[in-house]
């Protein structure tokens, strides 16, 4: 029988030899403690975050059920944030539409982000020809301003919500491309490198078991920075009609939806604009935070 | 005693924006199986360039221009990257001045023993997990178990060599290129590291190239020695000899300004300043600096030549025949 001593002993145990990681983990929350924004910014997203994952708990409404007789009620006890045109209830919709947001901005930041840090790392190990390549074409995506070449992208593609994803990860990937080149560049010429073709490892195991882990976290920050963008692009492009098609509750295409309200029944757009404001805040502001966490000036 | 290892007339050049970088001029030297080799020189004389030669590691600007590389009976330079790539750590491996910016900071002590012993036996790094404990007792790490968990950052330097140490000898190399393996480390520790090289090269039956500018090093712990100088073999020879008998006007001054045995006073130098080899004096690369320097030496290159069985010295004091020229 494990008895309670036992088990705290056991506990003790895995401190005393967890020592170094929990007292880094100490600190970084510590970091994050003394930054103010840093805990908005994460309680935002983690609020995001428990919503979509709740999303039918919560929300008390089907988002696409129709009441006409509603049709543009303005906010009440029953319908705090009001009907839309077509008689749904708007709280409900933007409560699901944290799902689709939160869907876009991580499947868009995983595409760009994979195919951005692989060629860049491969970019910046290689060097040469393949280096020149690359960069030149990631040139080419960054000579475009990011929304007109995404908007033109997902026209091409036709409007859909997998492919304004696929467009924004087009536009979005030359971005970590660049980062991951600079930091490949850099780690490169680190001694541990030298040693791993000392002794005998391949180019592709240096550059995806050395270099990638090391280059990860400036990565990881620019992602979370970047998130935010992300989901400004995705509403933008679901304004203009490029994104998530009706009856799908995007918070762009509902913001579109209100326009020829706006003056008269105010709500239809503003609480979805109020939401894409919340979510881009959170992320930007939890991104600033991770930077500054991860900061190795600001560490010890 | 076979050859292991033979280098005939490398040559090594960096292509920087002052112009080309000449810093091997045709080093020769042979390394025999189970052999203690040293080689010594200042700063800059090209002992590293030498030893990252061998390994072919010499990245742009730099470039091997000519020359041979035996080793095992098979030129290294005519070898594909790839053929190279399984020489590397499975015959010959090589450890490094700084042994804490060696490791990789973000992997723990065990994966990265592992991972070079998956390298050479072609195990599962899961696998070769189980057999890090056995390579950090080898190198008699005092807890194996704690170390093995530990990231680079909380190792000593003389831990981080001990790893480093054990990481390149897990694959059983034929040849291990120290470049300064101790020269990090402080005093006390560097006497247990070599001691340490020395037992493992014993028991595993290799060879070692030690590239030191420490003569002391040299002498505690090899067998033979080359001198170097500006990306030059001047002498070779018996560890004993070079420094009883030493022939080239360089080692001489080189053994005469370590000498402590005279009475104080001014510590005894080498005039002059190592050259630079972007424009490096013509013939023979010391004359400049020589005491002994005759009309010959800044017009050819001297040749290397045995002046007693296994001491070899590239210097006109001890070629006859040009000698005799001279007059």
């Amino acid at each position: 029988m494990v008895g309670i001593s036992d088990l705290r002993s056991n506990f003790k145990r895995w401190k005393m030899e967890h020592k170094s990681q929990i007292e880094d983990l100490q600190y970084s929350l510590h970091l994050w403690r003394r930054s103010p924004l840093s805990i908005v910014g994460s309680i935002l997203v983690l609020s995001i975050i428990i919503t979509a994952i709740f999303v039918p708990y919560i929300a008390p409404y089907d988002p696409i059920e129709q009441d006409i007789k509603k049709r543009l009620g303005p906010p009440s006890w029953d319908h705090p944030f009001g009907m839309d045109n077509l008689g749904r209830d708007i709280l409900s919709r933007v409560i699901y539409g944290t799902r689709v947001t939160l869907m876009i901005a991580l499947i868009v930041t995983a595409i760009g982000g994979s195919i951005g840090t692989l060629l860049g790392v491969v970019a910046g190990f290689l060097g040469g020809r393949v280096d020149e390549v690359l960069m030149r074409i990631t040139d080419m995506f960054l000579a475009f301003p990011r929304l007109i070449l995404a908007l033109a992208f997902a026209a091409a593609l036709g409007p859909s919500l997998n492919n304004m994803m696929i467009a924004i990860a087009i536009v979005d990937w030359p971005i970590y491309a660049r980062l991951a080149r600079g930091q490949a560049l850099s780690i490169k010429r680190e001694d541990y490198i030298e040693a791993a073709r000392g002794i005998g490892a391949s180019k592709w195991r240096i550059m995806f078991l050395h270099i990638l882990p090391v280059c990860s976290s400036p990565i990881i920050v620019q992602l979370t920075l970047h998130m935010g963008t992300v989901i400004l692009t995705a509403a933008a492009l679901g304004f203009i009609g490029l994104g998530a098609q009706p009856p799908t509750p995007e918070w762009g295409v509902m913001v579109s939806d209100g326009r020829p309200y706006i003056m008269n029944q105010w709500w239809v757009s503003t609480f979805p604009g109020l939401a894409i404001m919340i979510a881009v805040l959170g992320f930007n502001l939890l991104g600033d935070g991770i930077r500054d966490i991860l900061d190795p000036k600001l560490r010890r | 005693m076979t050859e292991l290892l033979k280098v005939r007339d490398l040559r090594t050049n960096f292509y920087t924006y002052r112009g080309v970088v000449k810093a091997l001029n045709g080093v020769d030297l042979t390394i025999d199986t189970e052999e203690f080799f040293g080689l010594a020189g200042e700063t800059g004389c090209g002992k590293s360039v030498t030893a990252l030669s061998i390994m072919r590691l010499i990245e742009e600007p730099g470039k091997i221009e000519g020359g041979k590389i035996i080793f095992n009976g098979r030129d290294l330079l005519k070898l594909s990257e790839d053929e190279m790539r399984r020489i590397r750590g499975k015959e010959i491996s090589m450890i490094f001045q700084e042994p804490k910016t060696a490791l990789n900071p973000v992997f723990k002590v065990n994966f990265q023993i592992a991972e070079a012993i998956s390298e050479a036996y072609n195990l599962k790094t899961k696998e070769a997990v189980k057999k890090v404990e056995g390579v950090l007792k080898d190198v008699e790490m005092a807890d194996p178990s704690k170390v093995a968990e530990q990231y680079p950052h909380e190792l000593s330097g003389g831990m981080a060599q001990r790893v480093l140490i054990g990481m390149t000898l897990s694959a059983k190399p034929k040849l291990l290129i120290a470049d300064e393996p101790t020269s990090s480390l402080d005093v006390s520790i560097q006497a247990q590291i070599m001691k340490l090289m020395n037992d493992l090269v014993k028991k595993l039956k290799i060879s070692v190239l030690l590239i030191t500018h420490d003569l002391g090093l040299i002498a505690e712990n090899c067998n033979r020695v080359a001198i170097m100088y500006a990306g030059n073999v001047v002498e070779c020879g018996d560890v004993r000899t070079i420094f009883k008998k030493p022939a080239h006007p360089y080692t001489i001054g080189l053994l005469a300004a370590l000498d402590m045995s005279k009475e104080r006073g001014n510590l005894l130098t080498i005039e002059g300043i190592v050259p630079d080899l972007v424009n490096p004096p013509p013939g023979c690369r010391f004359h400049p600096r020589c005491p002994s320097v005759m009309k010959i030496c800044s017009v050819e290159k001297p040749r290397t030549l045995e002046i007693s069985s296994g001491h070899s010295v590239a210097c006109f004091l001890y070629d006859n025949g040009r000698r005799l020229d001279d007059g």
